[in-house]
């Protein structure tokens, strides 16, 4: 046994200095497409690529959803032209102004239960990398339950599937007030590549209250994480929306 | 074609006596289509899985004017692939089940009676499967040409009553239900778990929680938009999924992928290989309680992601397949810099196996521990690394190789034990091999293309193989006009394994039920498709 403790001790620190400071390391985040200013005809032909709509025509370029891409990548690596591709993670925001973030007494506390209601498998692969040492989000005070009777905030990835819809129930109406919804992944935003269909919705919104949404398919571990720092109150959301500066279509949501 | 296909055909040929005839080759060499009536399959389907070596691939149903019904078999080296398809006269929708006969086929029947409404006389439970009985009434069967797949069900009328069925009775006996939403961070799939004391009687899994319809939602759709399809069916082995897609495009077409883009889809696929095995390894870790083990796994983990993330841009290997090569090229100073990241976590993998080898009270917790025995693992037709740690040494890589891993160097690892510790071992093995492959491709890739540039989609159908990192996966599709999808059967290596994972659990105590869940590295995702 000693050697483990030894071999812990010799590993070192790996976890990433964000939220302190950014996060540098390669691989750490797909990206997401930028809001691209384009000619008319250029920007129809990048936007009929796209296969989930998450891109807009405006008046002087290419608009972005972000809570509809699939990372296809279609419209960067086509060929003709492209879309700017941005890095970042800092992805989450706020679905609805209803409920907002928590306030100062959950700051550094947060329970968390995951509930997967039917997705590929990559969200809830990034959400256990949260618990690994690059991640760690127990420094932040983030806590995974199993129990919603604990949990003050749910964390849905998955397309919402027919058969997820009553546990799912089950296990929001079973939290203690107050709590969070919190939605990961465009399957859980907007039906995804699955799209709304007999079995699936179109997204979780439609069934539940959601607070903050982060973008991403799946979205980085940095992307769930900024998530929760937006739904613990710590960090300011980003917008799920990116326009071209200076267009008439310029509100943030 | 080879020597040993032709034998088998002929013998079908001189024992069924006429009855049963060949019918031309598909598009592709080594497969060999069969025409059988129904009342001999369950015969013919017999002599090939019990006499021939054969191992049952699936079942594969499409409905045209009739119905057709083609059962999928592969065999070792140069034994190739034996369609045997059956048709059913419209307006029957019986026929007899070959699973008294083949275990395997258990599962493929009940989905297909689930799912298209045919029923499998002779087969002992069919009903409630993929489709919940209470969410669904058993009437419903979304795979039907006529149902409509993009609208909500209106008429449900569920059976508010349906209870998992108990079937041990002891004094004592008690059922422990888990799931669907259990422990931290899981996938759905609900236990229920029945004991006498410490053990586990009967451990039988309820799916399909996250059945998302992915067979039903192809249909319609344009070939590469299903390819985005085809990578969501796991995302832990998306990689795999795709070329498994692409691989059958490309053989319907035709099309002749670039050796250099072929290459560099045996060296992702082989990345992503390592990566699912290290994941399964830190969930064994997890699993007994070794925090630090779990730890240092579950590091080497994210940087097997990190280092996919930056040589392709997806840390899960999304947006990189495309029907006749890469989306992009992958140029060979970063692969070489990936092959030597990837030597490196290599290396820490092998001290970790070398301390988790002279850990007790670890291998306490795994030795003798979810035994699943030779007979049973080829009974049930499992796959993957669970079969080959049961002694069934079968993997399409070297039995029916694609993307030209025959030019390459390698071994696939079997054990014979069949319990947990020897799948583990066998994951730390095939992670070796995996790394082997990864430095001698980085090392000598051919130069040229990585994508086919004119080509076009023709109507038919062809099968797509691969050995995904949980096992044999079996992409069949069919092509209409204008490169519209008719049919898409998925099969996965899940689902064949979750079928034999309760020969693992059962008589074995209660507190071992987690490790046996994770030495199997079971995907619910790919399983409920």
């Amino acid at each position: 046994m000693t050697n483990w403790v030894i071999k812990g001790l010799r590993t070192g620190v790996k976890s990433t200095r964000y939220p302190r400071a950014e996060e540098t390391a390669a691989g750490c985040s797909p990206g997401l497409p930028a809001a691209t200013r384009l000619p008319s005809d250029l920007a129809e032909m990048i936007v009929a690529r796209c296969p989930t709509g998450a891109l807009e025509r405006s008046l002087e370029g290419v608009d972005v959803d972000l809570r509809r891409c699939v990372h296809c990548f279609r419209c960067t690596r086509g060929s003709n032209c492209t879309v700017d591709w941005s890095g970042g993670y800092d992805w989450a925001g706020f679905a609805t102004e209803r409920t907002g973030a928590f306030g100062p007494p959950f700051g550094r506390s947060l329970h968390i239960l995951v509930v997967d209601t039917g997705d590929c498998g990559a969200c809830l692969s990034e959400v256990k990398q949260l618990n690994n040492p690059y991640y760690n989000m127990h420094r932040l005070g983030f806590f995974l339950t199993p129990t919603p009777r604990h949990a003050d905030v749910l964390l849905v990835v998955g397309a919402l599937t027919e058969q997820m819809r009553l546990p799912l129930r089950k296990a929001y109406d079973a939290m203690p007030t107050p709590k969070r919804v919190v939605a990961a992944g465009a399957c859980a935003l907007s039906g995804g590549v699955f799209g709304r269909s007999f079995i699936c919705s179109g997204g979780v919104g439609e069934f539940l209250p959601v607070d903050v949404e982060v973008p991403g398919n799946p979205p980085p571990p940095l992307a769930i994480l900024h998530g929760l720092m937006v739904v613990a109150g710590r960090k300011p959301p980003a917008s799920l929306y990116r326009r071209v500066e200076n267009s008439s279509a310029d509100e943030p949501r | 074609m080879s020597g040993r296909l032709d034998q088998v055909v002929e013998q079908i040929g001189l024992r069924w006596n006429g009855a049963v005839r060949p019918s031309p080759n598909l598009a592709h060499d080594a497969v060999c289509q069969i025409e059988c009536p129904s009342e001999q399959l369950g015969e013919v389907c017999n002599w090939l899985f019990s006499e021939q070596d054969y191992s049952f691939g699936g079942l594969i149903v499409e409905q045209q004017k009739h119905w057709h019904l083609r059962y999928v078999f592969y065999g070792g080296a140069h034994a190739g692939w034996i369609h045997l398809t059956t048709s059913l006269p419209g307006g029957e929708s019986q026929l007899p089940s070959i699973s008294r006969l083949i275990h395997a086929a258990d599962w493929h029947e009940r989905e297909v009676e689930d799912l298209y409404g045919l029923s499998f006389e002779g087969h002992p439970r069919l009903g409630d499967f993929v489709l919940h009985n209470d969410v669904f009434h058993e009437g419903i069967a979304p795979m039907l040409k006529n149902f409509n797949g993009s609208e909500p069900v209106t008429d449900r009328s569920p059976d508010t009553n349906w209870r998992p069925r108990r079937i041990v009775e002891e004094i004592g006996a008690f059922a422990m239900p888990i799931g669907p939403i259990h422990s931290t961070g899981t996938a759905p799939v609900y236990f229920q778990l029945e004991t006498v004391g410490e053990d586990v009687i009967r451990a039988q899994p309820r799916l399909f929680y996250a059945y998302r319809g992915l067979e039903k939602i192809a249909e319609g759709r344009r070939a590469d938009d299903v390819l985005l399809i085809a990578e969501r069916i796991s995302g832990t082995s998306a990689f795999a999924h795709s070329l498994a897609l692409c691989q059958s495009v490309e053989r319907l077409c035709q099309v002749a992928v670039p050796r250099r883009a072929s290459t560099l889809r045996i060296l992702i696929a082989e990345l992503e290989r390592l990566r699912h095995h290290i994941s399964a390894i830190a969930g064994i870790c997890e699993s007994t309680g070794l925090a630090v083990a779990a730890a240092h796994a579950s590091i080497l983990e994210e940087e097997l992601l990190r280092i996919s993330g930056a040589l392709t841009g997806h840390r899960y290997l999304f947006g990189l397949n495309v029907f006749g090569g890469l989306s992009m090229d992958l140029e060979d100073t970063r692969c070489s810099l990936a092959a030597e990241a990837v030597a490196n976590v290599s290396d820490r993998l092998d001290t970790l196996q070398a301390m988790l080898s002279t850990s007790s009270s670890f291998l306490d917790r795994l030795e003798e521990v979810g035994v699943i025995e030779f007979p049973d693992a080829r009974d049930f037709g499992l796959v993957g690394p669970v079969a080959r740690a049961s002694g069934l040494s079968r993997d399409l890589r070297n039995a029916q190789p694609y993307c030209g891993y025959d030019r390459i160097e390698f071994l696939v690892p079997h054990e014979s034990e069949g319990d947990g510790y020897a799948r583990l071992r066998l994951l730390f093995r095939e992670a070796q091999q995996s790394t082997r492959i990864i430095s001698a491709i980085a090392k000598s890739l051919p130069a040229g293309q990585c994508r086919t540039p004119e080509w076009g989609l023709r109507p038919g159908a062809a099968l797509g193989w691969v050995e995904a990192p949980g096992g044999a996966a079996l992409h069949w599709l069919r092509l209409g006009e204008q490169g519209v999808v008719e049919r898409y059967r998925i099969i996965t290596p899940s689902f064949a394994n979750w079928h034999g994972f309760r020969l693992a659990a059962e008589n074995f105590a209660f507190q071992d039920f987690p490790i046996i869940l994770a030495t199997f590295a079971l995907s619910v995702h790919e399983n409920d498709r």
